[in-house]
């Protein structure tokens, strides 16, 4: 019996992940060095850690309030308050849930209608489109370039604007590209989103790893707040990826038509992880400082290792990710990263995983020890002085 | 802050042609920056942090709580950089609360340091008292733990 028959045509039509294979080549690899993960390299600080085992000891195994602990929520209300100006009732107006990913699911799920539209800007995480695919919604990409920093620019959203599009999904600073928008930037979104009637969903889960200037969430410009779901996580910043706890702050009826899904999928979200959260918020601020000094030297040093090398890249002003372009080898961005990785055992992924509008680039992340950086730098440099030297 | 400095304080290991990478430097520069700082008494020296067997060490540690005398114009600093000097001392504390001088000791064997704390340390003119406590196992040491494997990270190799 063909049992693929029984899929949904709407699943079984979504692309496989363009890292997934990628995944099975370097997992083979021995001694590999890889600049393809998408988290921290540190461990979540102990007394984040401990603070979960001690729920544990206290007998804190049941099941939460829907919406999340009320402790948690006050804590993350204080939070955004204080580092993004924008003000959120903890009794109405958050939402916990299991990483930022499960959030945006649910802001889609609650707020897409079929063939309703969702700009999105590309080259980006790889779950935007699908989870507007699976909300039965149509993605449409928004381009962005190297020669803006990859900042989403009004000029592109209204290119790719058209009749039906609903919901505008943004992520600065972005991961693949590390590109982000100044305030000046995000306010020309904000009026373009009022023209054109559009709710933002807001993903700023690498936004306290910014490094320069000051981010600017859309959220709390004039008038935004309203028609902005702000979602945000632990992972990136606490370096909490593995406990799966992230938040949305929204608008009470948004917030409570995402409750609705979230309650009849997930219920809440672990509580164990809402307690480390509560402690990473209370007392996680000065080693969230020491890591992103760390990503900062890193990001420095790669980048312009990268440029030495002759493999343009802009600097990133966020995230832990370095964009380069290694069109200028002549080669394509997978057959370079696959030349890359068995020549000389380093991995980075090809940009075209994060859409199309990542040919020609990968991506490189940088957080992983000096040493590492170091060591991989020099192979990259070898490989493309190998790629120079071979006939065309 | 010095830029070599900040790295050393991170605690990464590097030495200063890597230093130079990082720091996109000349190893010059780097070399002149350490200098200073050992100049300045910032950087007193390089010491490995070791998790030796019992055997392979042949040390025995000690805590020794010490009473002394302040004195007149110099308060505790004269005794205590005296009995620093003791190649057996290894760190010498100044304290608040119930003594004065957290010394801590090493020796080859408990009788040298039993001979130390009697005849060297006790017999020293302002020395009130002294409560020395034998180190029986070290769990942590110098920020680096010592039980367990050493760390293999379960990461992902790739991710979104």
């Amino acid at each position: 019996m063909d049992s693929s028959r029984y899929i949904a045509t709407h699943v079984a039509g979504l692309p496989k992940s363009g890292i997934r294979d990628f995944f099975d080549i370097v997992a083979k690899l021995k001694d590999a060095i890889s600049l393809g993960v998408g988290e921290p390299d540190f461990d979540t600080p102990w007394h984040i850690r401990e603070a979960g085992i001690y729920a544990l000891e206290k007998g804190r195994t049941h099941y939460t309030s829907n919406l999340g602990l009320i402790e948690l929520r006050r804590a993350i209300s204080k939070y955004v308050g204080d580092h993004y100006a924008v003000g959120y009732a903890p009794e109405n107006e958050i939402l916990i849930t299991v990483g930022v990913s499960e959030a945006l699911d649910l802001a889609c799920r609650a707020l897409i209608n079929p063939g309703d539209l969702v700009l999105y800007h590309q080259p980006c995480y790889v779950s935007y489109h699908p989870s507007v695919t699976l909300a039965h919604g149509r993605a449409v990409p928004v381009p962005t370039y190297a020669r803006d920093h990859f900042a989403l620019t009004v000029e592109a959203l209204r290119a790719a604007w058209q009749p039906g599009c609903k919901l505008l999904l943004l992520n600065l600073p972005c991961n693949p590209t590390g590109g982000t928008c100044d305030r000046a930037q995000v306010e020309a979104i904000a009026k373009f989103a009022v023209e054109k009637d559009l709710l933002i969903l807001s993903d700023e889960i690498y936004s306290e790893l910014t490094f320069e200037g000051v981010h600017t969430s859309i959220a709390s410009l004039p008038g935004m707040q309203e028609r902005t779901i702000f979602l945000h996580g632990f992972s990136k910043a606490f370096a909490m990826t593995g406990w799966r706890i992230g938040y949305a702050c929204g608008p009470a009826p948004l917030i409570e038509a995402m409750m609705k899904v979230h309650q009849y999928s997930m219920l809440c979200a672990s509580i164990i992880s809402q307690e480390a959260a509560i402690e990473a918020l209370l007392r996680g601020a000065d080693g969230m400082k020491k890591m992103r000094d760390q990503y900062h030297r890193r990001r420095d040093f790669i980048v312009r290792r990268f440029n030495e090398i002759g493999l343009k890249c802009h600097l990133p002003r966020g995230s832990f990710y370095a964009f380069p372009e290694v069109a200028s080898t002549g080669q394509g961005e997978r057959e370079f990263a696959l030349g890359l990785l068995q020549a000389q055992k380093v991995a980075m992924v090809p940009g075209t995983a994060f859409g199309a509008g990542g040919a020609g680039f990968c991506r490189a992340c940088f957080a992983t020890s000096y040493e590492q950086l170091i060591e991989a730098s020099n192979r990259i440099e070898r490989h493309v002085q190998s790629l120079a030297a071979a006939p065309r | 802050m010095n830029p070599v400095l900040k790295l050393l304080l991170e605690g990464s290991r590097l030495d200063p042609a890597q230093m130079a990478q990082i720091l996109n430097l000349p190893d010059t520069e780097i070399n002149r920056q350490l200098a200073e700082l050992k100049a300045q008494r910032v950087l007193l020296g390089w010491a490995p942090v070791l998790n030796l067997s019992d055997e392979e060490s042949g040390v025995v540690s000690a805590v020794i709580e010490v009473r002394i005398t302040p004195e007149r114009g110099g308060g505790f600093n004269r005794l205590a950089e005296r009995i620093s000097r003791f190649d057996e001392v290894e760190s010498c504390y100044l304290m608040s609360g119930g003594y004065d001088l957290m010394v801590f000791v090493n020796g080859r064997s408990l009788q040298r340091v039993a001979a130390f704390v009697s005849e060297k340390l006790s017999t020293i003119e302002g020395v009130l008292s002294t409560a020395t406590h034998f180190m029986l196992r070290t769990y942590k040491e110098h920020g680096f733990l010592l039980e367990g494997k050493a760390e293999e990270t379960d990461r992902l190799k790739v991710a979104p």
